[in-house]
């Protein structure tokens, strides 16, 4: 019996997320009282694969070779169900990311295994195994009971603390057979945005909604992510005027996030917005109406034009950063 | 090329959701109900894409899981442009039950393209996509953001972290969509709404499945406290409050 959980690399590399998810499959493991085993394939450095350790991992798994460059769904899938199923793994972990969800329901059929997606705390009972997981998009959680001897669980992305804890972390390095017949997608062109922070990564986050008046306004805004290193965000109306791109859109149908802070300026905090960043440890709003329903969701809030309080916040950050 | 659209159908996106019977299960009382809006904004871009002529596209047909009651969000769907529907006669069970259904009618059917939302916002599974491609042995392409057919290929945009990749996988397979897709979910037009009433909705028995989980209960997320207001004036307080108080920059 154990407790296996995928942990992807970007480019050789881990993520804050990555130590989240290894401190919460520890954490499901020490309630199965059975191990904690990271599985992870690529080109991966050793010193990398050894922070895996610090986060209760009892052994690392690393496998190289195999069809990696390309992500194929169904490639991925099998690899990782084989290891399931060599390590005899009774719940099987992934992050909520964009590969999360392509792998999990694909694995939840190949292992005959209930999947619960999107978990933001530890299960709820064993037996039976029960997970708390966002329902109504996020405006509700529902206790879901994974009936199924081997369960997959996918962890919502900023809910779950690091806790450093030494099971061990032994590192075994596999080999995965190749071959090239089962890789069906083709990748045609790709297109990176580098030195941006992530949405989905980050702890701190600006968003700005209609309030914010013009495409052109988005100067101080932006400015002030910078100075807090905060990624921006938008509001669904800004990102269908295209204003801002589809990928910063958050909300019900945009991004689900859930950093320590969330700034919202100039929206008016709709339930399919709040939807998107309810889970937020933090929210700020700074909007005109005093009504708006988004200071409801707020602990903090500034009842301002967006143009007018958005300088002086900038200048305030400065001030104090200066100091 | 003949394109299938899985629907599922959710609650309003604006309702204030409350559950009964011991928070078991939703008080579905003045609910209405829509197209979840991912199989909507997907449904959208099937009838754009079959529009234009050169993409070979013959027909697309909209397949739901759910009992009669669900007829008039399967007639919504004949009139915004869908040229048949089939409605699997059962409740849905959960993700791997509605996926063991929906598989079974794309066995059955053959169709090059099937489409499926990126998760319902009800349950928000990110599932049943990835079940139906897993249970066929088809490829499947998540994240999906654009679709485009050029020369009988299909191209796709999928979002990468970081990125994005255009990519392509050969047919049939499962595109899993999400937001971008289309730019703005259609909307039925009178015409369509008369046209609809006289389209095909075939209803077909269930096959036998599993269920591989259970809703034991709901709960509401807590209320956050009252929110505390900064002067306008002053924003340096705001600042002081996120550094020293909430402690988050």
């Amino acid at each position: 019996m154990s407790v296996l959980v995928y942990a992807e690399n970007w480019d050789g590399k881990f993520k804050k997320s990555t130590f989240e998810l290894v401190s919460f499959a520890s954490g499901v493991a020490e309630m199965m009282k059975s191990a904690c085993i990271v599985f992870c394939v690529g080109s991966i450095e050793r010193n990398e694969l050894e922070k895996l350790g610090r986060y209760g991992a009892g052994r690392i798994i690393h496998g190289t070779g195999g069809n990696l460059d390309v992500f194929d769904s169904q490639v991925y899938t099998r690899i990782i169900a084989d290891a399931a199923i060599k390590e005899g793994a009774t719940v099987v972990i992934l992050s909520n990311n964009n590969s999360g969800k392509t792998l999990a329901p694909r694995l939840s059929v190949r292992l005959k295994a209930g999947l619960g997606s999107g978990v933001s705390r530890l299960p709820l009972s064993i037996n039976p195994f029960t997970v708390y997981k966002r329902a109504y998009s996020g405006n509700a959680f529902s206790h879901l009971t994974i009936k199924t001897d081997v369960r997959i669980i996918t962890l919502a992305q900023n809910s779950f603390e690091l806790i450093e804890k030494n099971n061990g972390g032994t590192i075994e390095e596999i080999s995965i057979p190749l071959d090239s017949s089962l890789v069906k997608t083709q990748v045609k062109d790709v297109q990176k945005q580098t030195g941006k922070i992530l949405l989905t990564d980050a702890d701190v986050v600006v968003s700005g909604g209609r309030g914010m008046k013009s495409p052109d306004n988005w100067g101080p805004l932006v400015e002030l992510a910078g100075l807090l290193g905060a990624a921006t965000a938008c509001s669904r109306p800004v990102s269908d005027e295209g204003w801002r791109g589809h990928e910063e859109h958050t909300g019900q149908t945009g991004k689900i996030i859930a950093p320590n802070l969330y700034i919202a300026i100039g929206i008016s905090g709709a339930t399919q917005h709040l939807a998107g960043v309810s889970s937020s440890k933090y929210i700020v709003a700074i909007n005109s109406d005093k009504d708006a329903p988004v200071f409801e969701a707020a602990q903090y809030g500034i009842v301002g034009d967006a143009m007018k309080v958005l300088p002086k916040l900038v200048q305030a950050v400065k001030e104090i950063r200066a100091k | 090329m003949k394109v299938l659209v899985c629907l599922s159908q959710v609650p309003d996106t604006t309702t204030k959701v409350k559950f009964i019977d011991n928070s078991k299960i939703l008080d579905t009382n003045g609910i209405q109900w829509v197209i979840n809006p991912w199989d909507e904004l997907s449904l959208t871009r099937a009838l754009e894409l079959k529009d234009d002529a050169s993409t070979g596209i013959k027909s697309v047909t909209v397949a739901h899981v759910g009992l009669a009651g669900s007829e008039p969000t399967i007639r919504k769907a004949l009139a915004i442009g869908a040229d048949e529907a089939v409605r699997i006669n059962a409740e849905p069970q959960d993700a791997f039950y509605v996926a063991t259904q929906l598989a079974e009618v794309i066995r059955k059917e053959n169709y090059d393209l099937v489409l499926c939302g990126i998760e319902s916002s009800d349950h928000n599974g990110s599932a049943v996509g990835g079940m139906i491609a897993e249970i066929l042995d088809l490829p499947s392409v998540s994240a999906v953001s654009g679709i485009h057919i050029n020369g009988g290929q299909i191209l796709m945009s999928r979002e990468i972290d970081g990125g994005r990749e255009t990519v392509t996988v050969g047919s049939p397979f499962v595109a899993i969509v999400q937001k971008g897709i289309a730019k703005e979910p259609r909307i039925a037009a009178m015409r369509g709404i008369m046209m609809a009433r006289s389209k095909p909705i075939r209803v077909i028995n269930p096959v036998p499945s599993d269920s591989y989980t259970g809703v034991a209960g709901f709960e509401l997320p807590t209320p956050r406290g009252a929110c505390r207001f900064v002067d306008p004036e002053n924003p340096k307080q705001l600042i002081d409050l996120l550094q020293n108080e909430a402690k988050v920059i």
